[in-house]
């Protein structure tokens, strides 16, 4: 450190930064050897404010400004301002992800983009909270404890609502397992290690802390393996009458939970960054260590508490740690806090003050007790083995005051901390040009059928899926493996009360091939793939949540491409009348190997009446008939079967949504009426691969017919078969509900194109009339398990 | 004894989590449970007034060491006197996964000759290793000793899910041949991994999901009135949690878990 910038100002670690005196290069190198992140801009803006006060800030002071202005806590690039077509975006959130959501207004939203989960209704009492976390950065400098803490983040999102988290989901980007190690740049970790370490991760946490992983999936990109993606994603349940949210002055701040340490320190400016060769080196500190039993015990004790109310506010410490929190807080009550920094009981002695005010190191939430309740408060948590602390509590002036051994070591203006200069960005839109491959129709298409379920992409993930527990609590009423052989559900039902039949579907979307194209189309199809996915189990009145990891918005390009998805976003949630209720983004995803394939994840929450009518994906019966429902395009670009023939190609499949909400209703209505056997959705690898996971999820053949299939401008048998054309379903009817399903369709693209056999293989003739798919269900079924059969 | 008389203790400690679904099968059945911290237990000492106590599934402890190794240890310190006086007394213990794993580190299970100073068995490290969460199937073995499965008939075949990475029952080696014979003779032997016609898994996975000695998925002591068994019964209570409920054309009531509940509550009512 630079001796001139810092003066050392009490007999325990704290500095005066000079601020006031710095030359805008100094204030830049404060920033970086602060490691707070801030830009030059930000740097000026904190100069002018120290300035106006008359002093030099302390390291506290802008190490809280640092984390509170971080891309991770600020979402800096989602609500500043892009130039872009020549327009003028103030705000990505407000222009289209949350605009979707006021435009819709659905009335069973309870609490949307308020906190750190968004709840909507699930009955007339009870609430259902649920979140979906990026924890991309950490999982790639350390795989293990970046998933097992991505998951213990997002439980405390739920709980950081007063719910009980009864549900965990997983979707995870990796790249090749068969990375060729000469290539691997150095700091960067190979696939595999990335890989085990991460499943092993996500498996431990939720498993330890009993809560059910039901829903998931995992995709493979050469962009991840210096990006690895992490979405963690947690559900819970609340009786809305016991949701409190009222915290005022006088009440005390509790921290509850595990101690304080070293570890998590500038998580969240970590995360707002690149990451390089040093990053091992640097930020291994960042990433913080999981004890998942420390919040299997916190869980039950502010359950406890929310059942007694007790409390007047609850939040988790997550990104920014105290910092965070407890600005926030107060900024959402309208008032102050002041904090006593050494009542925070810490794993070891050493720490800097501006350290225990910043550590991430994980298990501990926030409360906000009326000091009347406290002794309460502190009992319960006792009574579950928790450590628990008053540290502070809130006031009416809105300023927040840290003290230290009874100095003050901080003082800012809470309506400051709010208030980052608005980031100004420019996007510019290239449109991508791949080559439209053009090769010969394979005469016999079993080959290719068994390599497409082979691929990594879409082959079976049983392996990584038994590791975690997806039946504890014992409310999985739709398992994500489906059968003896293991098919894969579309979505995930659970019964969450015991007393009802009222089910909550989970299911996801997510298509980053179709981005390397046009991130518009990945992100309709990514939608439209979610809600099919939930509709076809029988969920309806569905919920979304969407997940950006991206490159770094300061490249126009990069930006561009984000804010297509956007667009998209509102394009298609407000089509099929799904809001958006919560979200997150990840950008700066970029390594050595350069930066990432943009990828949206859309989580689906649907509704289902009565889960005695949930239907699976595994066929039933000899001689019922086989629907396809939807019509086929000749969309092949980005699809599974151009990348097995070396292609990307550029027609992206696109979403046709008055059509395809017309298809949505009719299956649900199907499915309500009992006239659906079983129901599959077509994605990756479009009608070949659905039709082998039913049939072999069944244990029973199929005998189709190409020349049936609704088709527009395909006259070959490989597309027909492999396109993965959106809003399309595969629908197992028994022949005494055909007329009914039928009437159900009518003016709809759908055809019955085959049946149910008794012998075990999926037989299909092709346009002319030959057979071009001949596989045993053997075959099959082994081609679809034996890629990750021993991965784990 | 009537049922509505019955109560059930299902204990936990930081790191139980299969309580609450636990609970909810015996209460289906009419019984009083309820769910009880430990130290909430050690505080009212009243371990007597309950007719079962339950040590349910989950990572107590987080089983930092060998699963069950913590808790086994800490009931024996805080509760170990009472413990021994609520078995002697001829009152029912049932571990269900981890609980399993508590009642073999606590010296309960086998209890060849009464509660054992150190553990008689083990539940190892699965092989092939790794956390595996699978529907199985059980033969039942018990020829009416357990009074948790008596109301099963010998020979059935039940199935229920696994959900452990430590399940591999195991004895020392130089004692197995002695032990599976007292095991036998004794009819401590209650349930063994097999296919879905009963032909047992001899080993092979994943039909054992865990490498089990002779197939043993579930011991109970030489008195039959305390029971562990890996599976879980609490997740195979009802029809709707039967993985292939989907497929039945004609809805059961119940999955196979039951029975287990069913057991020992009307062995209380006929017998008490």
């Amino acid at each position: 450190m630079s001796i001139s910038l810092y003066i050392r100002r009490k007999t325990f670690p704290l500095f005066e930064v000079n601020v006031l005196g710095a030359s805008d290069q100094q204030l830049l190198e404060i920033s970086r050897e602060l490691g707070v992140g801030l830009n030059l801009q930000e740097m000026n803006r904190v100069q002018e404010f120290f300035r106006r006060k008359g002093r030099n800030p302390t390291d506290v002071e802008l190490q809280t400004i640092g984390q509170t202005w971080s891309e991770h806590c600020f979402h800096k690039t989602f609500k500043g301002v892009i130039k872009f077509d020549g327009e003028e975006i103030d705000s990505l959130f407000r222009t289209y992800i949350a605009k979707a959501t006021n435009d819709l207004k659905p009335r069973w939203c309870f609490s949307i983009f308020e906190d750190n989960a968004g709840i909507i209704r699930f009955d007339k009492s009870y609430g259902v909270a649920v979140k979906v976390e990026t924890h991309n950065h950490p999982s790639a400098v350390e795989p293990f404890g970046g998933a097992a803490t991505g998951v213990g983040g997002v439980i405390r999102d739920v709980l950081g609502v007063w719910a009980d988290p009864i549900a965990c989901m997983d979707v995870l980007g990796f790249g090749p397992l068969n990375f060729d190690y000469e290539k691997l740049p150095p700091g960067v970790k190979h696939p595999k290690y990335v890989y085990m370490g991460v499943v092993a991760g996500i498996g431990s946490y939720g498993n330890n802390m009993g809560i059910p992983t039901v829903n998931g999936a995992i995709y493979f990109d050469e962009s991840y393996v210096g990006n690895v993606v992490v979405y963690c994603g947690c559900v819970g349940l609340l009786p809305l009458k016991k949701f409190r949210r009222n915290a005022k002055p006088e009440d005390i701040i509790v921290l509850a939970g595990g101690r304080t340490g070293c570890d998590g320190i500038h998580g969240v400016t970590f995360a707002s960054a690149v990451l390089t060769e040093k990053s091992e080196e640097v930020s291994r500190p960042a990433v913080q260590i999981a004890n998942p039993i420390e919040e299997e015990k916190l869980k039950r004790a502010i359950i406890r508490i929310r059942d007694l109310e007790l409390a007047s506010a609850i939040t988790d410490l997550g990104g920014g740690g105290l910092s965070s929190a407890v600005g926030e807080t107060a900024k959402r009550f309208g008032c102050g806090a002041v904090v006593e920094l050494d009542k925070v009981p810490l794993k070891y002695p050493g720490l800097a003050p501006w350290e225990i005010y910043v550590s991430e190191s994980q298990e501990r939430m926030l409360l906000a007790v009326p000091p009347e309740n406290l002794q309460k408060v502190l009992e319960v948590f006792r009574s579950e083995d928790v450590e628990a602390n008053a540290i502070g509590k809130y006031i009416s002036d809105e300023v927040l005051k840290v003290y230290y051994q009874g100095e003050k070591v901080a003082e800012i203006e809470i309506p400051f901390l709010f208030e980052p200069p608005k980031v100004v960005r420019t996007a510019e839109y290239k449109s991508k040009v791949f080559e439209e491959p053009t090769f010969e129709e394979p005469k016999n298409l079993t080959d290719t059928l068994l390599q497409l379920l082979a691929s990594p992409n879409i082959a079976s993930k049983e392996s990584v899926v038994r590791t975690y527990d997806h039946e504890v609590k014992g409310n999985t009423l739709l398992k994500p493996l489906q059968g003896e052989s293991a098919g894969p559900n579309d979505a995930a039902v659970l019964k969450p009360l015991d007393d009802s039949w009222k089910g909550l579907a989970i299911s996801c979307g997510m298509n980053p091939n179709y981005g390397k194209i046009d991130t518009y189309w990945m992100a309709a199809s990514a939608i439209d793939e979610a809600i099919r996915n939930n509709v076809a189990v029988g969920g309806r009145r569905i919920a979304l949540l969407d997940n950006f990891t991206w490159g770094s918005p300061e490249k126009p390009e990069v930006l561009s491409s984000l804010v297509r998805a956007c667009k998209a976003c509102y394009d298609f949630a407000t089509a099929f009348k799904t809001p958006f209720i919560s979200g997150k983004d990840s950008l700066y995803n970029e390594s050595p190997l350069g930066t990432v394939t943009p990828t949206l994840l859309i989580t689906a929450l649907g509704i289902i009446p009565d889960v005695r009518l949930v239907v699976s994906m595994d066929v039933k019966e000899v001689g019922d008939l086989i629907y396809v429902v939807g019509r086929t395009y000749n969309e092949l670009g980005g699809s599974e079967y151009y990348r097995l023939k070396g292609f990307v190609g550029n027609t992206v499949p696109k979403v046709r949504a008055k059509e395809a909400l017309k298809i949505f209703k009719a299956i649900t209505r199907a499915i309500d009426l009992g006239l659906v056997k079983a129901c599959h959705d077509l994605s990756e690898g479009g009608l070949g691969v659905a039709a082998a996971e039913m049939a072999f999820a069944g244990g029973y053949g199929m005998e189709l017919y190409l020349q049936k299939v609704p088709v527009e401008n395909l006259n070959r048998n490989d597309f027909v078969l492999f396109s993965e054309s959106n809003s399309r379903f595969l629908v197992e009817v028994s022949e005494k509900a055909k007329e009914e399903f039928e009437a159900l369709l009518r003016g709809l693209a759908y055809s019955e194109i085959g049946k149910i056999a008794k012998t075990p293989s999926l037989c299909v003739y092709g346009l002319s009339g030959d057979v071009v798919v001949d596989a045993s269900l053997n075959d099959l079924l082994a081609c679809w398990k034996r890629t990750f059969s021993s991965e784990v | 004894m009537k049922r509505e008389e019955i109560k059930v203790s299902v204990l936990r400690v930081g790191g139980t989590n299969c309580d609450a679904e636990t609970k909810r099968a015996f209460e289906e059945l009419g019984v009083q449970a309820e769910i009880l911290h430990a130290n909430e237990l050690v505080r009212r000492g009243n371990l007597l007034e309950y007719h079962v106590l339950v040590f349910p599934g989950g990572f107590s402890y987080g089983d930092y060491v060998r699963a069950g190794a913590i808790w086994a240890k800490w009931i024996m310190a805080k509760l170990g006197e009472e413990l021994k006086a609520f078995v002697n007394e001829n009152r029912f213990t049932l571990g269900i996964c981890n609980g399993f794993q508590v009642l073999v580190e606590a010296g309960f299970l086998p209890g060849f000759d009464g509660v054992s100073p150190y553990p008689e068995a083990v539940l190892a490290t699965n092989f092939p290793p790794g956390y595996n969460c699978r529907w199985i199937h059980l033969k039942h073995e018990n020829r009416g000793k357990c009074a948790f499965t008596w109301k099963i008939p010998h020979g059935k075949v039940l199935r229920l899910p696994v959900a452990h990475s430590e399940g591999r029952f195991m004895f020392a080696k130089e004692k197995e041949k002695e032990f599976l014979k007292r095991l036998c003779d004794n009819d401590q032997l209650v349930f063994r991994y097999c296919d879905r016609n009963g032909e047992y898994a001899e080993g092979r996975f994943p039909t054992n999901p865990n490498g089990s000695f002779y197939d043993i998925a579930g011991i109970c002591n030489p008195e039959g009135n305390i029971f562990g068994l890996m599976p879980h019964p609490e997740r195979a209570f009802y029809w709707w949690q039967q993985p292939d409920w989907t497929r039945q054309k004609q809805m059961l009531q119940y999955g196979d878990g039951k029975l287990i509940f069913e057991s020992i509550i009307e062995y209380l009512v006929e017998k008490f």
